[in-house]
């Protein structure tokens, strides 16, 4: 049993990913290390389904974890480094999607969609208070309504 | 022959279910007694059947009867026996059997604890639960019979997708599934208040209990599969906006919007559109999310039956359920236009802004959750929409709204003063601001500071109510209604959620490294040192794991055990993290991905954590979740029987204790 466990462990670790750290993380100075984060966790590994380069065990996310920390260390700024990204994988790699064109009603629709429905509160609340007073009796009508009461009585 | 009968069980559950939802809509149009009472019958009939067709697949599944393709493709006879069971569920098949059972189950518990239910009313909404159930199972038997054989049937099974041979997955979503298809009760509701042409403070009475079940069982789904996802997935994240994860969230949204504008129904007489139409959308969020989870028009972390086609046919059967049901309302709802006179200082003015941030911040995750799919479909263009967009677009509402619901239920129905209150609000503004102030000294985060605050805001407010509900007295507090606590444990569950959030986003650490036996990581001043690295056999997987040690200041503070599993029949992995949660800050440890099988001598990746307070997310949403099993106790949900013969309204006092 032992000797087939080996044999499947041997055949499928060639199939497995391997992770391609060749660093801990440790590696770097804690305030790069600490920026890094913070940069990292608004890019997507790309290869992955909805994690961020923090997040992830894959290969492609450990390089781009790599890359994050040496363009650091070189002295780029975080602006500097997303963009760099962006222009390699495009918007998909942030996750933090940019304001532009087609993400208009994404980051204005929430906005929009809060004021319209307090405008229609407010509007139909209005509305409302403005409607209460025609629906009061006039006097004329107070007066039938007291003489059919004294009538059914 | 014996799954065959499962099968034909399902055809005359299908034809049951046909009937169900004909014959009681014809009676109750024709006023034809007899058709009414069949609902009733066909109900139960279509319950019955049911269970026992899923009798029959569960016992397939427990013997493994291989000749059972289903089986055949998701069990393995190794498999521990509480995994046979939930394997039933865990694949497109069998989870779509679960969903029309629970469906069913819910229209037959419609009349034997809606006996006082009006006798047209309850016909009308047991034919809709009827014609749900029908296009669900004809969904179930013509494109996905969980009971077709395999020839020749294999000698072994397949084997269950190793990531769901968990507990915490096995009871996962039976919780969730009783949540989404909770809130068909309320659908077929509001569309039977359309037919009848009546929707009142009486029919709200009704609804609530319904919906409080769902809400609970949802809010209790929700919370298994985070802590699932915690502790599976390895990388500590609690909540990560995963499509997956916002599709159960929209309901439950929606849900909880539905249940205070129902409480405004109740007790004003007002939000009767409204009312409705929560009701159906929350109902057509949930068969989203169970359309989503199966398309894979999403990519996500947590889909596990994923296929196209047949997710097309869910989405035309939610397309058309929706579609009628607002035609209807388009056609219906005039009959029951009823305006109320609305004051901005009232209770219900709170309950608005609850729904209107509700609704928003509902159709803020759909946006965000869809967006990149809409973009895709029209431009061709793929972006993302990650965390760091909800954190941004969504958190302001959730902290409008907690601002809100801490004083909301201090003020009265109907007509109010805020200069009332203004002596009471200044103690708990300078209360509030002291606890901020003293955070920040504390936490250092200005962030954090503020969060707590609010935080605080909420307990204080909740405190407040519940003083003044019962005017200071420790008799007169026990005799509160059960729903009082429902409504304080919920919001104060709120407040121990946002809290336990707080310390989480602000002081969590991780740190991550390749590691050999005796190396060390260093985190928060705890010291996790990897001890030797073993492989092995159990059950039905292979592993390789570690105790990582956790020390602080030279003193021992925990073992994590954290393993990789290799579950040779699938070729898979999965990774168990080790962490020791408590009250204050959870360590938490994983090994890496792929380390399984690899050279060893190199150390393996890992992971380290440390996380204030991440408990306490948890112990908040079981809160809420506990405070709606305690509302459905309160007497008041409990019609009485005079109250069958379904007059106007009338009768519930408007200045009469609300019930929460």
């Amino acid at each position: 049993m032992k000797a087939v466990i080996c044999t499947l462990l041997v055949g499928l670790c060639l199939s497995f990913h391997s992770v391609g750290f060749a660093q801990s993380a440790t590696d770097y100075p804690p305030e790069i290390e600490e920026r890094a984060r913070e940069v990292g966790q608004q890019l997507r590994c790309v290869v992955c389904q909805n994690q961020s380069i923090e997040e992830s065990d894959a290969e492609l996310a450990a390089d781009m974890r790599r890359l994050v920390r040496e363009r650091l260390s070189d002295g780029a700024s975080e602006a500097d480094i997303i963009a760099q990204m962006r222009d390699r994988y495009g918007d998909y790699v942030l996750l933090k999607p940019p304001v532009q064109t087609n993400t208009m009603i994404l980051w204005l629709g929430p906005l929009a969609l809060v004021l319209v429905l307090i405008g229609w509160w407010v509007a139909s609340s209005r509305r409302r208070n403005d409607l209460s007073p025609t629906s009061e009796l006039t006097e004329n009508e107070i007066e039938r309504l007291k003489k059919l009461r004294d009538e059914s009585r | 022959m014996f799954p065959e009968t499962g099968q034909m069980a399902l055809a005359l559950a299908l034809a049951v279910s046909l009937a169900q939802g004909i014959i009681p809509l014809l009676g109750s149009h024709r006023r034809q007694t007899r058709l009414m009472m069949f609902a009733d019958r066909a109900a139960i009939a279509q319950a019955l059947l049911l269970i026992y067709a899923f009798g029959v697949l569960t016992y397939v599944f427990i013997t493994s009867d291989f000749s059972v393709k289903l089986a055949a493709s998701h069990s393995h006879s190794a498999k521990p026996l509480v995994y046979k069971i939930s394997g039933v569920w865990a694949n497109h098949e069998g989870s779509i059997l679960l969903w029309v059972l629970i469906l069913a189950l819910f229209g037959a518990a419609i009349p034997i604890f809606g006996k006082s239910l009006p006798l047209s009313l309850r016909s009308r909404a047991i034919a809709v639960q009827g014609l749900i159930g029908a296009g669900f199972l004809a969904f179930l038997i013509f494109t996905s019979n969980p009971f077709e054989r395999l020839f020749p049937s294999p000698v072994e099974g397949q084997g269950l997708n190793p990531i769901l041979q968990d507990p915490g997955l096995a009871i996962h979503p039976p919780l969730l599934y009783i949540g989404y298809v909770g809130f068909s009760v309320a659908f077929s509701f509001a569309v039977a208040a359309l037919l009848e042409g009546r929707v009142d403070a009486v029919w709200a009475r009704w609804l609530r209990p319904w919906v409080l079940v769902a809400w609970s069982f949802l809010t209790l789904g929700i919370t298994i599969g985070s802590v699932w996802a915690y502790y599976e997935l390895g990388w500590g994240g609690w909540w990560m906006w995963d499509p997956v994860e916002n599709v159960s969230f929209l309901p439950w949204l929606c849900g909880t919007a539905l249940l205070h504008s129902i409480l405004t129904l109740q007790q004003r007489h007002s939000f009767a559109h409204w009312t409705v139409l929560l009701a159906i959308a929350t109902f057509s969020l949930s068969m989203v999310g169970t359309f989503v989870v199966r398309s894979g028009v999403l990519v996500s972390v947590h889909a596990f039956a994923v296929d196209p086609s047949r997710g097309v046919v869910i989405l035309a059967l939610l397309l058309f359920f929706t579609g009628a049901a607002l035609a209807l309302y388009a056609f219906r709802s005039g009959t029951f236009m009823r305006r109320t006179k609305l004051n901005l200082v009232s209770r219900e003015s709170g309950l608005v802004i609850n729904n209107l941030m509700l609704v928003a911040s509902t159709a803020t995750v759909f946006l965000g959750t869809f967006y990149p799919l809409f973009v895709e479909a029209t431009t061709g263009e793929k972006i993302t929409v990650g965390a760091p967009y909800f954190d941004i677009v969504f958190t302001p509402m959730m902290i409008v709204l907690i601002g809100i619901m801490a004083f909301a239920p201090l003020i009265k129905w109907r007509e109010d003063s805020l200069s009332r209150y203004k002596a009471l609000f200044l103690k708990a503004a300078a209360a509030v601001s002291l606890i901020t102030v003293l955070t920040y000294l504390f936490g250092r985060s200005v962030l954090g500071a503020i969060a707590i605050g609010f935080a605080a805001w909420l307990i204080i407010g909740t405190v407040v109510v519940l003083y003044k509900r019962s005017g200071g007295s420790w008799a007169k507090l026990r005799r509160q209604p059960a729903g009082t606590w429902g409504f304080a444990l919920s919001h104060l569950g709120v407040a121990v959620f946002t809290i336990g959030v707080t310390f989480m986003s602000v002081g969590a650490q991780e740190e991550i490294g390749r590691l050999k036996a005796g190396d060390t990581l260093d985190v928060a001043g705890y010291t996790f040192t990897m001890g030797a690295l073993e492989q092995g056999t159990r059950d039905n997987f292979v592993y390789m794991g570690a105790d990582v040690a956790v020390t602080r200041g030279g003193r021992d503070i925990a073992q994590l055990r954290t393993e990789q599993r290799l579950y040779p029949v699938r070729g898979m992995i999965t990774s168990e993290a080790g962490f020791r949660p408590s009250f204050g800050a959870t360590l938490f440890a994983a090994i890496g991905d792929g380390a399984t099988g690899q050279d060893m001598s190199n150390g393996v990746i890992m992971r380290a954590y440390y996380q204030p307070g991440v408990v306490w997310i948890w112990i908040g949403a079981l809160m809420m979740a506990f405070a709606g099993f305690i509302s459905m106790a309160d007497r008041r949900l409990r019609v009485p029987s005079s109250a069958a013969s379904h007059q106007r309204s009338t009768s519930i006092a408007p200045d009469a204790v609300p019930a929460e």
